[in-house]
């Protein structure tokens, strides 16, 4: 059907056909890839659990009631919680600029949405360093007004805004312009303003992709450690967000809680990508329903 | 006057999609925007619907001009060509819609989409949505959608381009019933000839951002106002003459020239309709062999060719063709009862001329 959402979700692979290996090579090929998945992902997942409940559930449970670990968590959620909203309004507001408009400098809007994906997060955290730093040029005025933004929480939240900045509109953009206007303004003839035609057309008519989107930069934004540890200063109990914290931690030989805090972590990971699979399971069954339907409805009554 | 264009001109950059179009359509009226794609008749009615601006001119609603009133608030039904429903909502979500945005009352609502539903004979689609519908019945919710609110004007931009032959034709003879019964002014645009006749009131003829002709399907069929017209509604023959000594000629056809110097060129062009065909070789001036029949139905269309090679187009109905005991591959005689002089494209016609022969035609001609 024209105008089926064409996004990253819907082109899972397929086996190509007509090329059969033979038994030996196909048995050897799918053991070398569970072999390698085995060693490099299930492992170590498996050893983040194993660490951390190692000494036992009550050892676990005090590591992760440490008043600097719950800090820690406190401050990353605090972040996401600014970062994934913001992110998800402007990737929204820049899918639908570059979707539905034509403009001058679009390509330019496209690629420096891409740019966070393409910079080392380290070098973001630099830059932002550099920016609003002492020395830098906005540092005095900053200081002058007692606003601090380097080595304190606001820091983080820019770096972790900074990074996460292509994750919703990314998804978006391909989505919005496989659907076209042509809905909006079927809406807009038929009387609706222009944040009716929003709410009730454009928004549903994406929503799994925007979930998609959201999800993944909320594991980025909790996940980010490069740019964020350049700029928060590592004051424990302060500045320090769940992956800093893991650091700190081991560096402080308390494999227990690093462990811990990083058993976290890779829950939320797990989390993530249970939605995430859930999420591509229902689009392409929308997708596969959508391509059936209009032949089993062919007839005119 | 239900809408009335006046001197529109819609630029893209440097493309002029519309040029100067004036015309008036009368309330109840069903008129056809006919034209070749890239004509600009998807454009006017998008100006009308206020989905584009004119660059120039004036555009009036039951005589309020209207240029720089929004959308949403012309009041007007716009089916568009993809139907465009919304994909996320059911068949009785898609017609709500209108509705709701104007902030009916839910009981209202729902009656005025259950009216809807049963006078399009989707009673029992409600609940589906666009993915589960046939082609024809998703351009009945489209219409059904448009309607809803009650709009001044409906506006169909080309309404049966994406439904096969066989329910266009069902679909044609529905929307003129449906028209007859709502009486609400529309205006649809269409590149199919055949359509526009058989549908509209009015046709408005576009040709690259210009009206050519604006009249009844009769009208614009019988008395084109240029060689545009003349060949985009129905068939014509048109042949390119050389003058020489008073007469002009190409092939074996001949007519009189008079006022036209030696080596000029004259085009003239006719219907096939205005060619008469015998088997009797002397009954008519020229010479052809029937190369081909083609049944249409009731009306048979035949193609001439003679020695000299034109190729001739004529049509007659069955009866006749079985009279004459015509069949492929036949000599037969032929004349062209009228013709029009044809200028360049754009320019006007020259009037209907009864084809008039230099030399007596020989007996039994009848002209």
């Amino acid at each position: 059907m024209a105008g089926t959402p064409r996004s990253r979700l819907d082109t899972r692979p397929t086996p190509a056909r007509g090329v059969e290996e033979g038994g030996p090579v196909r048995r050897l090929l799918i053991g070398a890839a569970v072999v390698f998945l085995g060693v490099f992902l299930l492992l170590p997942l498996a050893n983040v659990f194993y660490q951390a409940l190692g000494k036992g559930w009550d050892t676990y449970l005090r590591a992760l009631r440490e008043p600097d670990t719950l800090s820690a968590v406190r401050l990353t959620l605090l972040v996401a919680a600014i970062a994934v909203p913001v992110n998800t309004v402007f990737g929204l507001a820049a899918a639908w600029a570059v979707a539905k408009f034509d403009f001058r400098g679009k390509a330019l809007l496209v690629t420096l949405i891409d740019l966070p994906f393409s910079i080392s997060p380290v070098v973001a955290g630099l830059i932002y360093l550099l920016l609003f730093g002492r020395q830098g040029p906005l540092g005095r005025w900053l200081d002058a007004y007692d606003i601090q933004i380097v080595f304190a929480v606001p820091g983080i939240v820019l770096a972790t805004l900074f990074v996460t900045v292509p994750f919703v509109a990314r998804e978006l953009i391909p989505l919005m312009q496989s659907t076209g206007s042509e809905q909006e303004q079927a809406a807009l003839t038929l009387g609706a303003g222009g944040w009716q035609t929003f709410w009730h057309v454009t928004l549903p008519s994406v929503k799994w992709g925007l979930l998609y989107g959201i999800i993944l930069c909320n594991a980025r934004a909790m996940g980010e450690f490069g740019a964020v540890s350049v700029l928060s200063g590592h004051i424990s109990g302060q500045t320090e967000t769940m992956p800093l914290r893991v650091e700190k931690l081991y560096h402080e030989y308390n494999a227990t809680g690093a462990f811990a805090v990083a058993s976290l972590l890779a829950l939320l990971a797990l989390v993530t990508l249970v939605f995430k699979t859930l999420l591509e399971w229902k689009q392409q069954r929308d997708f596969a329903r959508a391509q059936q339907a209009p032949a089993q409805n062919s007839h005119e009554p | 006057m239900s809408i009335e264009l006046r001197n529109v001109s819609k630029r893209f950059g440097a493309t002029v999609a519309v040029d100067r179009v004036s015309f008036t359509v009368r309330d109840g009226e069903l008129v056809a925007l006919l034209g070749p794609s890239g004509g600009g008749k998807t454009t006017v009615l998008r100006m009308i619907a206020g989905l584009e601006r004119p660059t120039e001119g004036d555009l009036f609603i039951r005589g309020q001009r209207v240029n720089d009133v929004p959308v949403q608030q012309r009041n007007i039904g716009f089916v568009f060509q993809s139907y465009a429903l919304f994909k996320n909502m059911t068949v009785f979500k898609n017609i709500a819609f209108g509705l709701r945005v104007k902030g009916w009352k839910r009981r209202d609502i729902r009656a005025r989409v259950e009216e809807l539903l049963a006078l399009f004979g989707l009673e029992d689609l409600g609940r589906r949505y666009p993915h589960q519908l046939s082609g024809g019945q998703r351009q009945r919710v489209a219409i059904a959608r448009a309607l809803a609110p009650k709009p001044r004007v409906l506006l169909l931009d080309e309404p049966f381009g994406a439904v096969d032959a066989k329910i266009r034709q069902e679909l044609r003879e529905w929307l003129v019933r449906l028209h007859r019964e709502l009486n609400v002014t529309t205006l649809f645009v269409t590149h199919d000839q055949e359509e526009a006749m058989e549908v509209a009131d009015r046709i408005v003829i576009f040709s690259r951002g210009r009206l050519e002709q604006i009249g009844t399907p009769r009208e614009v069929y019988e008395t084109p106002v240029n060689e545009f017209v003349a060949r985009f509604i129905g068939v014509l023959n048109v042949l390119e003459l050389e003058v020489w000594g008073g007469l002009a000629t190409v092939g074996e056809i001949q007519i009189p020239a008079p006022g036209l110097r030696d080596g000029d060129r004259i085009r003239i062009g006719f219907r096939p309709y205005a060619v008469a065909i015998s088997p009797d070789l002397t009954q008519y001036r020229y010479l052809a062999t029937l190369q081909r029949t083609y049944f249409l139905g009731v009306m048979l269309r035949l193609e001439l060719e003679t020695e000299a090679g034109l190729v001739i187009r004529a049509r007659m109905t069955k009866e006749e063709y079985a009279q004459l005991g015509l069949r492929d591959g036949l000599k037969v005689s032929f004349q062209i009862r009228n013709y029009r002089v044809l200028a360049t494209e754009g320019a006007p016609l020259g009037p209907e001329e009864k084809a008039a022969y230099p030399e007596l035609p020989s007996a039994g001609e009848n002209i």
